[in-house]
């Protein structure tokens, strides 16, 4: 795998640091790597990380930062702190920890899951075929984005990858479970969205009053639990 | 100091200076879409940079003093009045209970900031006073504010004591001083936006990449908090490609398949799937909140060093300005 990085400007208060092309676990557990070297280590005039799937971007309040002197840039000050921080080898935190996988129960089918008949017809599978290979596996939590607290998770069987729909549903129901293509995710507040709707868990997934204020976090591995109809009313 | 809401308007909100350290949970960051003229409004009323104001779009927004106390209205001219008699904007203004403090017609830009001494009490989520209308959350119970709301603001920094109340003849007392008024522009006025070549600039081809900084860009009605979307000329990649979702900045100009260009502001969301054209040099983005539906702007390239630079004057301009209006206050504000 490849060391290297490249830092480019995101307007004049932050920096993009490109880790890597495509969507994989290697080049995700650099961006997740990065980030804690940041977070841990942060600069003065830090403001945050937002971590996406190949780069890791560095908001920061240039009034804060403290340049060396008043000529030079102060993206290139900010990029140089951030060298010093990336330096040290990449090995530490490198391995996927032990980490627990996170049970997302949900209730798949009926008024719940508007489209799980669609998902298995259009991949000529049962709808319990569906359910059984959704919630087959565990997934990483590439990313957190879009709303606050949806975790846009790959790596969905082919066999029940579908389209988005034509037209999105004006109101998704907060805790509805879709798939768009090969991904999957959860809706954590009611929004409008064209995702294939198969299920809902009862969980809460944004939790402002809450530190984190999100159930799930990038980095997370996740499987999902088919429960009854019963179990949603509490 | 207590207020009443009589008419909600078209969109007033509760903000502050924004949510931060939270976008990598997917919480965008809200606050003011104007905050030089937000943070006038509090400083002019002994308020720190942070106290929540209420930001009020457009026209048709009235609410009820129900105490006497000091107020500031800045940013776009609103035609603030109270009983008929204009209010002045960039100063403090004292005004007295059961005043009716009213918005009916827009003059110059499209945002006001109202600020209270005090600051507006609503509780703090997550770090912020700021409405994030699309979760529900923060501000006043997490939405616009309706008729019969009713605000209240933390204990005020500046006296009421400092004011004669035989001296107010009219409807409220304003002292002839004010701060330097914010760059507001005209209904009508074509204003040119300082922008930096964005991540992806030099995907899109030559005509677009001429065009977008040489042609004039309308701003469209569906244009609102989260962002601001452009006409103008088509904007087109070399050859179609799909990017990699990566985060966004205020000011990020991105271009969806259609080739209009949109400009993400305050509401915006952490990340974004669109080619990046341009960024907006972070000096002109209080000047891009203003601008109006209907309005024109155009962009001028500039490079980072340049928008660093502009952006570090501005700062000294306004420590200047904040420096005055606190001496100012402090010297009791008659």
């Amino acid at each position: 795998m490849s060391k290297s990085y490249s830092m480019h400007p995101l307007g004049d208060a932050a920096v993009l640091v490109q880790l890597g092309d495509g969507i994989t676990d290697a080049v995700h557990q650099r961006v997740v790597d990065f980030t804690q070297r940041v977070e841990r280590n942060p600069f003065r005039g830090f403001i945050e990380c937002v971590p996406s799937f190949t780069t890791l971007s560095i908001y920061y309040d240039p009034l804060t930062v403290q340049k060396p002197d008043d000529s030079s840039s102060t993206f290139d000050y900010v990029c140089s702190l951030l060298q010093e921080r990336f330096k040290a080898d990449e090995e530490n935190g490198k391995q996927r920890s032990i980490q627990e996988v996170v049970d997302i129960p949900v209730c798949y089918g009926g008024d719940y899951g508007p489209d799980l008949e669609i998902v298995a017809e259009h991949n000529g599978i049962t709808a319990d075929e569906v359910i059984r290979l959704h919630s087959g596996q565990d997934y990483l939590v590439y990313v957190i984005g879009f709303a606050p607290g949806f975790p846009y998770i790959g790596g969905v069987p082919e066999r029940i990858a579908a389209p988005r729909k034509q037209t999105p549903r004006p109101r998704i129901p907060a805790g509805s479970v879709g798939i768009a293509g090969t991904q999957t995710g959860i809706y954590p507040i009611e929004t409008p969205g064209g995702w294939q709707i198969i299920g809902r868990t009862p969980l809460a997934l944004f939790r402002p009053d809450r530190q984190p204020p999100t159930l799930l976090q990038c980095g997370q591995y996740i499987r999902f639990r088919p429960i009854d109809r019963r179990n949603m009313i509490d | 100091m207590r207020l009443t809401v009589l008419k909600p308007g078209l969109l007033v909100t509760v903000q502050d200076l924004g949510r931060f350290g939270y976008g990598k949970y997917g919480v965008i960051t809200s606050g003011a879409m104007d905050k030089e003229s937000h943070r006038v409004a509090n400083w002019l009323v002994g308020n720190p940079d942070e106290a929540a104001a209420l930001e009020i779009t457009w026209s048709g927004f009235s609410l009820r003093m129900e105490e006497d106390g000091w107020i500031a209205v800045t940013g776009g001219d609103l035609s603030p009045r109270i009983e008929d008699t204009p209010v002045p904007m960039w100063r403090p203004v004292y005004v007295r209970r059961d005043s009716v403090l009213t918005f009916q017609q827009v003059r110059f830009g499209c945002r006001a900031y109202l600020a209270v001494s005090g600051g507006l009490n609503v509780p703090k989520v997550m770090d912020s006073r700021s409405t994030y209308l699309r979760a529900g959350i923060g501000g006043w119970e997490g939405r616009p504010l309706h008729a019969g709301d009713r605000l209240s603001t933390y204990p005020s920094r500046l006296s009421n004591r400092s004011v004669d109340r035989s001296t107010i003849t009219g409807a409220f007392y304003a002292p002839r001083w004010f701060a330097l008024p914010g760059k507001i522009p005209a209904t009508g006025q074509e204003v040119t936006v300082r922008a930096m070549p964005g991540r992806q600039y030099e995907d899109f081809d030559e005509v677009s990449r001429h065009g977008f900084f040489h042609q004039p860009f309308r701003i469209r009605p569906e244009s609102d908090r989260m962002g601001y979307r452009l006409k103008g000329p088509d904007l087109r990649l070399t050859k179609a490609k799909e990017y990699v979702s990566e985060a966004v900045a205020l000011g990020t100009i991105q271009v969806p398949a259609d080739g209009q260009p949109i400009i993400l502001m305050a509401d915006r969301q952490t990340l974004g799937g669109y080619p990046k054209i341009a960024q907006i040099a972070s000096v002109d983005i209080p000047l891009v909140a203003q601008l109006q539906p209907g309005g024109t702007l155009r962009f001028r390239e500039i490079t980072l060093r340049e928008a660093e630079r502009l952006r570090d004057e501005r700062e000294r301009e306004l420590a200047i300005v904040r420096e005055m209006i606190k001496r100012k206050i402090e010297g009791v504000v008659p």
